[in-house]
């Protein structure tokens, strides 16, 4: 009897799992279907799902309207540049709040990341003009740095997390063994920490790469990753749909990519701490 | 070398003195243990000797040398951390070597003490293996290698045998104390385990509440503790206090006998009472004695078999010159 019950339950929990799992993809399956079809089937009501002439026409439009590769070399520099910054910052500060906790880290912490959740548009004005007197505008060092301070919070947050996992006395033996603070930290903790590591660098590196709203702003020609490459497809003279999905699906394509090779770390990275 | 001397040294978290001002010398090869209950300072005090805590007064002096302010890895002392403290992504060779790596000694001389401390340790199979494959046993003995490569001036072990299942602890046991007679190097040690400290200190040192309550060799801490709490804590099964008008026949306030000091007969003794559960080891049997107007429960140990059961009859006399007497504050009275 009470098999029945759980193999009833399993079975609900599956269909609605992918239930929920089919709605998030939705949008991305869309895109990349509506990156196949002509711009005219692309906005026909109704829509059309499955049944329509398959074309890569939007795809060599795109390659020939504008420079992927371009965009693309931009994103990677940014979102790989700003992660690397991050760690070198977030290392130290999470040691310290982790291994050396003062009466106000928790406040700090809370404190950091509040800071995500002012809306960044506040800010946008003082940076701009600092980046305009700073000469930083269009400039991949200005996105890597303003990328690296808007990520620092959640990237501190999580090797705090990580970090906490490793237990104190192995620190200490090392300290006993001799180890100076740097020989602590390189051949001890950061070792321990790979799993933890790999898994805040994807995260900040997809976190980066999606990043639209300061990309956007800040660059024009030279520095515009791919978020920026999206956008000029949603032209003023009216939208084309099937151009701008095509235009998406090389846009994510990449780290939609990287993502599905490294779910397992992700998630693993992402529930660490939660189940112990 | 392995000097350690405590001068009026204290340690206060916050507003809370843990360890009130204390005094204690180890001697040079001395091996010490120390001992209390969960939360007597007794790790305290070892992290305070090893520099991973800092004194909060008093001096700390280790061959005569002012180590008060010093870092750990200064002091020449080595350490045994009671969770192994192995770094687990380096093998058994590496995790030896790396106190040596850290003092920058040639790559040939370290593999000549990794070699010898694993040879030493009965390591050697497991040089090339990781933390995380090798038993409990193994583990501790790999955290012993690590601290034995550097030569160090004492040995500190916090409570290094709690993790092991208690056949495992008895081989560790006389393991380390082997270990001792071969270095001759001082070793501080802290175990809440009297059978730890009774079979391998040549000196106790019996703390409650960051205080020393007494220090001595294990048997005279046996025959003449100071004061209740070292009466009640040295010995196992605990000794059996008894007040009231038995206690004042002896002109103490209390007095103590040893469950082993009690001669049980079933015929004719100096108190009755009632057996309640009854322990059968084989070689030796602990019975439980209640209503002897004594005490709740009185424990006393019989040499081999004893054919007792749960509600029998018994009488129990004491060898008189084996009570010890103890005045209202719980202090030793001859």
């Amino acid at each position: 009897m009470a098999r029945k019950v759980t193999t009833q339950r399993m079975a609900v929990n599956t269909v609605v799992a992918w239930v929920i799992g089919l709605l998030i993809f939705f949008p991305i399956l869309w895109t990349i279907l509506t990156s196949f079809k002509t711009e005219a089937q692309a906005i026909a009501d109704p829509p059309i799902f499955l049944g329509f002439n398959w074309t890569f026409e939007n795809y060599i439009e795109v390659q020939e309207r504008s420079n992927y590769f371009r965009h693309f070399w931009n994103s990677v520099v940014i979102s790989v540049g700003s992660t690397l910054l991050g760690l070198v910052i977030a290392v130290p500060a999470a040691w310290a709040m982790a291994f050396v906790p003062g009466k106000r880290t928790k406040d700090v912490l809370m404190w950091m990341l509040s800071t995500k959740m002012l809306p960044p548009v506040g800010v946008l004005v003082p940076i701009y003009l600092m980046f305009r007197t700073l000469g930083l505008l269009d400039t991949k060092l200005g996105l890597v740095i303003v990328l690296t301070l808007i990520n620092l919070p959640i990237i501190i947050w999580m090797l705090y997390t990580y970090f906490r996992e490793i237990p104190g006395e192995i620190l200490e033996a090392a300290r006993m063994d001799g180890a100076t603070l740097r020989g602590e930290v390189v051949h001890v903790l950061l070792p321990m920490a790979v799993p933890g590591m790999a898994s805040t660098v994807l995260l900040n590196i997809i976190l980066a790469w999606n990043e639209a709203f300061w990309t956007l702003n800040l660059t024009a020609a030279k520095a515009a990753p791919l978020t920026a490459f999206i956008a000029s497809y949603s032209s003023p003279e009216g939208l084309f749909y099937a151009k701008l999905s095509a235009a998406s699906t090389m846009a994510i394509a990449p780290i939609l990519i990287m993502g599905w090779f490294s779910q397992k770390q992700l998630v693993r990275g992402l529930t660490f701490g939660a189940v112990k | 070398m392995g000097r350690i001397t405590l001068d009026k040294v204290t340690k206060s978290f916050g507003d809370i003195e843990v360890i009130p001002p204390l005094d204690l010398t180890i001697d040079e090869g001395e091996f010490v243990v120390f001992v209390g209950p969960s939360g007597c300072g007794k790790s305290t005090l070892l992290r305070l000797i090893a520099g991973l805590e800092d004194v909060s007064s008093g001096q700390i002096r280790i061959d005569r040398e002012d180590a008060t302010h010093l870092p750990p890895a200064k002091r020449k002392l080595a350490m045994v951390f009671q969770s192994y403290a192995l770094y687990p992504h380096m093998s058994v060779r590496k995790n030896i070597a790396f106190p040596l790596k850290m003092a920058g000694m040639s790559k040939e001389e370290q593999d000549k003490r990794v070699d010898y401390a694993a040879q030493v340790l009965n390591l050697s199979d497991y040089i090339d293996r990781k933390p995380g494959q090798l038993s409990g046993g193994q583990r501790q003995r790999v955290a012993i290698g690590r601290a034995i490569v550097r030569e160090p001036a004492a040995f500190l072990f916090d409570e290094p045998l709690s993790n092991l299942d208690a056949a495992l602890r008895v081989n560790m046991r006389l393991e380390i104390s082997e270990l001792h007679t071969k270095l001759k190097t001082t070793m501080v040690y802290v175990t809440h385990d009297q059978v730890e400290a009774m079979t391998m200190a040549d000196k106790i040192v019996v703390l409650q509440a960051g205080r020393i309550e007494q220090v001595g060799s294990p048997l005279e801490l046996y025959r003449a503790p100071r004061n209740r709490f070292v009466a009640g804590f040295i010995g196992s099964p605990k000794m059996n206090f008894i007040t009231g008008e038995e206690a004042a026949k002896h002109g103490a306030h209390e007095i103590g006998v040893r469950p082993e000091h009690l001669q049980p007969s079933t015929e004719s003794g100096m108190w009755k009472g009632t057996v309640g559960v009854g322990e059968h080891l084989g070689s030796d049997t602990f019975l439980h004695v209640h209503d002897t107007g004594l005490a709740e429960t009185i424990t006393v140990r019989a040499s081999g078999e004893m054919a007792l059961r749960h509600g029998d009859t018994i009488w129990l006399t004491p060898e008189a010159d084996k009570i010890h007497k103890f005045d209202a504050a719980g202090l030793r009275v001859e």
